[in-house]
């Protein structure tokens, strides 16, 4: 494929994907590790009513006020679920139940009472995103990477979700010993003066993060299966943290690029001409992926007990 | 209006839609129970998201053999087996890797998912696929439902409540206690497998109503909210169903007034507002009803506490403890004691020395049980029993401070 | 309650004590529910001493050295370093946990279990230098455990875990060390080494406090004891507070006079 219609059409999409993907994998070993897996899910499904409300304060679609909705909805929404696990003593995954689809039924209430025909807001919008869609029109070819006339014509969610992926990456390094030791040890991270109560919300908060500003650009099905299969996958393949972020990492872009290629290409190459979605393909690549892992992965199977 | 839906004035497709609704709320109360009690909540989750690439392969499959692809009874099949699919990639990925449950329920429910969006946008581009309105399975619809998927839906329902009523004692008792019910002869596998179809079939029925996201609130909602009111499983049980039943069948019957009250969400809405008044008005696990008991009894130890460091004529660290005393009228502002604190104090001292006593003499066994640091001696030995270890014990001494 | 505010109430003595104790608790009292795991307590350990925490099974002695290290909120009291609140000390105390507590599945190897123990000096993001992998595989060597450096933790025995566990305390360099059923489940070998490894920080003025199960080896291993059964029992050197007595109380009915002659106790 020539450059004049790689770079415009399919390279933002692309790298979109990727930083995405990466974005979303990084704290997702942590929450992996820490048996909260489907805190991503939760997060991804409260999104919903935050830009939901975020538009119906605002009146407009605009990425500031729906990430700050979203986020505000994140951040309730690990509230409650925290509430109603310690106050009510229910276990955490059906405290994490109760909360996300009592938000995600008041968000789509909302958007059904409220008239949202004139934008573009809908509940398949907010699933499964519109990466196909996030195009550069400016760009005539490779040589457009160096014409800042043509860069400042970038899809916004470039940017935004570049500058996040640094953000994580910076979490996950400047915090990378405390992670690791109260994810291990909680006690003992504790008794070393981590403040560790505040380094699990910390990873929460980061991971709610990614979810709305991933979410804002491929839609949250991606979300969710990055948050998981890229370092469960990781997880099979070695007997260490270091190793294993590595992979995840290495899934992620595979899952990313591979996916996006696959929902492009893989229906003409088939003999069909319309392309399939991006979001969902990337998902069932990674999908793919964490099978092979749990098939052949070098470390698949458990070594110690479990913590009782 | 809203009367007229609650009590099935609204035509006959609404009714029975409300009717359905329902019997799938009772079902998905009662069999949510054992997935709560066994600790698998968001097991359902995964079946819910699981259901999409068999609804979408149905569809294609029903449309290349020249029928119908929108043939509910067919979807729901598809449906079936996908989720079916989906749980034993959840077990295997527990089973036989290093993964623990919460990351197998994530990946398997993202990865179907996924894959049936890649089969919803390949059903786009099929010549029938264009009115298919599969969608619609993703956050449930009723309006413009056909006469046969509302007798399907409440004819599934009943079947679904009818094969939980059925099986609720092997199931409550697995749920209780799996080695128990393992050494009764039980299956327990087999047994968990029955809880696993019974929460599939919950799902798999209400995916037209309520939709395959908000599905899972069916079988979370009402337990969690009745687990508040009782500690005994029958019962959690009987009022999960009826929690559950009265969120189905309201909640379709309120969104049959209005159009733009889609049913999935209103049925969520109601059971959490039902959970909400669990979580803070039953007594005894609700919040209210703790709070009150958890600060009573924080006074408690703090004056007990107070109460022996007076008799031992220790100094007293913690404000809440002196204020406590102070207020009660058994110290001063500067930790000494008052009169009727000195005797206060003497009391509890030599309630500690015969709490020490009776917890070191095999004879009173199972008073010692009861012993909490708190309760006084007299709630649980007779005054002859007092009198004896009085006696044992040597004379009250003066308590000075 | 502010430090000053005790010095004030308190006696000389009792001061004096605070201030030379490397750990001390004040009316402590943690509950679960409305149950109370430890009720009331106060505790001073001798510093360079070697303590046995001991009662029967949910007495609170896990409890009680949780509270004690701030890892689970108590309902009340206080908790001394030194005469000083413990937050402020927190590198003089090293805490070896119940090996059942952590996930042994985790992706880590026994070095890095131990450099952990590092983590005051590195920080966050101070690197890794061979001087402290040095210092690392040395607390491993003296644990016996420096052929298994690069073993994913999970890949060793119950034991080996253990004495995984204590190199990463003994990297801490504390003078401090808390131990929770440091000896349960493990082979005699390991417990051995353990022991060995106490008994050396001891003879080096480090102060040592262990929850301990095994009646019979107290008066081997140990030169103090603080027998709990939610409430304090007694609290001492082993000669004076091990006694017959003090045992019948913690553990009423449940130790039979059998197994009490067995311990060689001085019957008081």
């Amino acid at each position: 494929m020539s450059g004049a219609e790689f770079v415009p059409l399919s390279l933002p999409p692309l790298l979109i994907g990727i930083l995405a993907a990466v974005a979303c994998a990084l704290p997702g070993n942590f929450l992996v590790l820490r048996k909260q897996a489907l805190i991503g899910d939760a997060i991804s499904h409260v999104v919903l009513p935050g830009i939901v409300v975020a538009f119906l304060v605002t009146g407009t679609v605009g990425a500031g006020p729906m990430m700050l909705g979203a986020m505000g909805s994140s951040v309730v929404a690990v509230g409650l679920i925290e509430a109603i696990r310690r106050l009510g003593r229910i276990e955490p995954g059906a405290a994490m139940g109760v909360t996300f689809t009592a938000m995600f039924a008041a968000g789509v209430l909302l958007l059904e009472q409220s008239d949202t025909s004139s934008v573009h807001l809908d509940v398949e919008h907010a699933l499964y995103g519109n990466l196909e869609s996030l195009i550069w029109l400016d760009a005539v070819g490779w040589q457009s990477l160096l014409d800042p006339v043509a860069l400042a014509g970038l899809p916004p969610e470039l940017p935004r979700i570049g500058l996040t992926c640094l953000f994580v990456i910076a979490f996950t390094s400047i915090l990378w010993r405390p992670l690791k030791i109260s994810t291990f040890d909680e006690g003992f991270a504790a008794t070393a003066g981590m403040p560790t109560t505040l380094i699990g919300l910390a990873l929460v908060i980061v991971a709610a993060l990614t979810a709305v500003a991933a979410f804002d650009a491929v839609g949250s099905i991606i979300v969710i299966a990055m948050f998981i299969c890229p370092p469960a996958a990781a997880r099979l393949m070695t007997n260490r943290l270091e190793t294993q972020i590595g992979w995840s990492v290495v899934f992620a872009v595979l899952s990313a690029a591979l996916g996006y290629v696959l929902a492009g290409y893989g229906p003409l190459w088939l003999g069909r001409d319309n392309a399939v979605s991006a979001a969902g393909m990337i998902a069932t690549v990674s999908g793919a992926i964490l099978a092979l892992a749990a098939l052949f992965g070098p470390c698949r199977t458990r070594t110690g007990a479990p913590a009782s | 209006m809203l009367f007229d839906a609650l009590f099935l004035q609204l035509g006959y497709n609404a009714s029975l839609v409300a009717i359905g609704a329902g019997f799938l709320g009772i079902a998905a109360g009662v069999t949510g129970t054992f997935l709560y009690l066994r600790k698998q909540a968001l097991l359902s989750d995964a079946i819910s998201h699981a259901t999409l690439p068999g609804v979408g392969l149905a569809f294609v499959l029903m449309a290349l053999v020249g029928g119908s692809g929108r043939f509910l009874p067919g979807l729901l099949l598809g449906a079936a087996l996908s989720a079916g699919i989906g749980l034993l990639c959840v077990s295997a990925l527990t089973r036989r890797t290093r993964l623990s449950e919460d990351s197998a329920i994530g990946a398997v429910l993202s990865v179907f998912f996924g894959f049936g969006i890649v089969i919803l946008t390949v059903i786009q581009t099929m010549s029938t696929g264009r009115q298919a309105g599969l969608e619609s399975f993703l956050l449930g619809s009723t309006a413009g439902m056909l006469f046969n998927d509302a007798v399907v839906i409440a004819a599934g329902g009943a079947l679904t409540l009818l094969a939980v009523l059925l099986f609720r004692r092997p199931m409550g008792l697995v749920a209780f206690d799996p080695e128990y019910a393992a050494a009764r002869g039980f299956n327990v596998a087999r047994i968990d497998l029955v809880i696993m179809t019974l929460a599939l079939a919950v799902t798999v029925v209400g995916l037209k109503i309520v939709g395959l996201i908000l599905v899972v609130a069916m079988l979370i909602i009402p337990p969690v909210a009745a687990r508040f009111w009782s500690d005994r499983m029958e019962v959690v049980a009987l009022l999960s169903g009826l929690f559950g039943g009265l969120s189905g069948w309201a909640g379709a019957a309120i969104s049959a007034t209005a159009p733009a009250l889609p049913t999935g969400p209103i049925i969520v809405l109601v059971c959490f507002g039902l959970f909400v008044l669990s979580l803070f008005l039953a007594p005894g696990r609700g919040l209210l009803a703790a709070l009150t008991r958890h600060l009573r009894f924080q006074r408690r130890v703090h004056l007990r506490q107070g109460l022996l460091a007076l008799a031992q004529g220790q100094p007293i660290y913690e404000r809440l403890t002196l204020r406590l005393l102070r207020r009660a009228g058994l110290a001063r502002a500067d930790g000494v004691a008052t009169d009727e604190g000195r005797a206060r104090a003497a009391k509890a001292l030599r309630d500690e020395k015969r709490w020490e006593l009776v917890r070191s003499d095999p004879d009173f066994a199972a008073a010692a049980l009861s012993y909490d640091g708190l309760a006084g001696i007299e709630t649980v030995l007779t005054v002859d029993q007092i009198a004896e270890i009085d006696n044992r014990i040597g004379a009250p001494r003066e308590v000075t401070s | 309650m502010s430090v000053e505010l005790a010095a004030n109430m308190g006696t000389v003595p009792e001061v004096e004590a605070l201030d030379h104790s490397p750990l001390a608790v004040r009316g402590l009292t943690v509950s679960y529910g409305q149950k109370p795991a430890v009720f009331s307590v106060d505790m001073t350990i001798q510093p360079g001493s070697m303590t046995a925490i001991i009662g029967p099974n949910g007495a609170g002695k896990s409890t009680l050295l949780k509270a004690a290290l701030g890892i689970i909120k108590p309902l009340s009291g206080q908790v001394f370093c030194f005469g000083k609140p413990l937050a402020q000390l927190r590198d003089r105390i090293a805490y070896v946990p119940q090996r059942a507590s952590v996930d042994w599945d985790f992706p880590t190897r026994a070095i890095d279990v131990v450099l952990m123990g590092l983590y005051r000096e590195l920080g966050l993001l101070r690197m890794v230098r061979p001087a402290h992998r040095e210092r690392a595989m040395a607390c491993l060597d003296r644990v016996g455990m420096a052929d298994f450096a690069d073993r994913q933790i999970g890949q060793l025995s119950g034991g080996q875990q253990q004495r995984v566990f204590l190199a990463r305390a003994l990297a801490q360099d504390a003078d401090l060390y808390l131990l929770d059923e440091p000896f349960a489940g493990v082979d005699a070998a390991t417990e051995k080494a353990i022991i060995h490894v106490l008994s050396h920080l001891r003879r080096n003025g480090k102060t040592v406090v262990a929850v301990h199960h095994d009646l019979a080896t107290v008066r081997d291993y140990f030169d103090r004891v603080f027998i709990i059964n939610t409430r304090k029992v007694a609290e001492g050197s082993v000669e004076t507070a091990f006694t017959e007595d003090t045992l019948q109380i913690a553990y009423g009915g449940r130790l039979a006079t059998g197994q009490i002659d067995q311990l060689g106790l001085v019957v008081g």
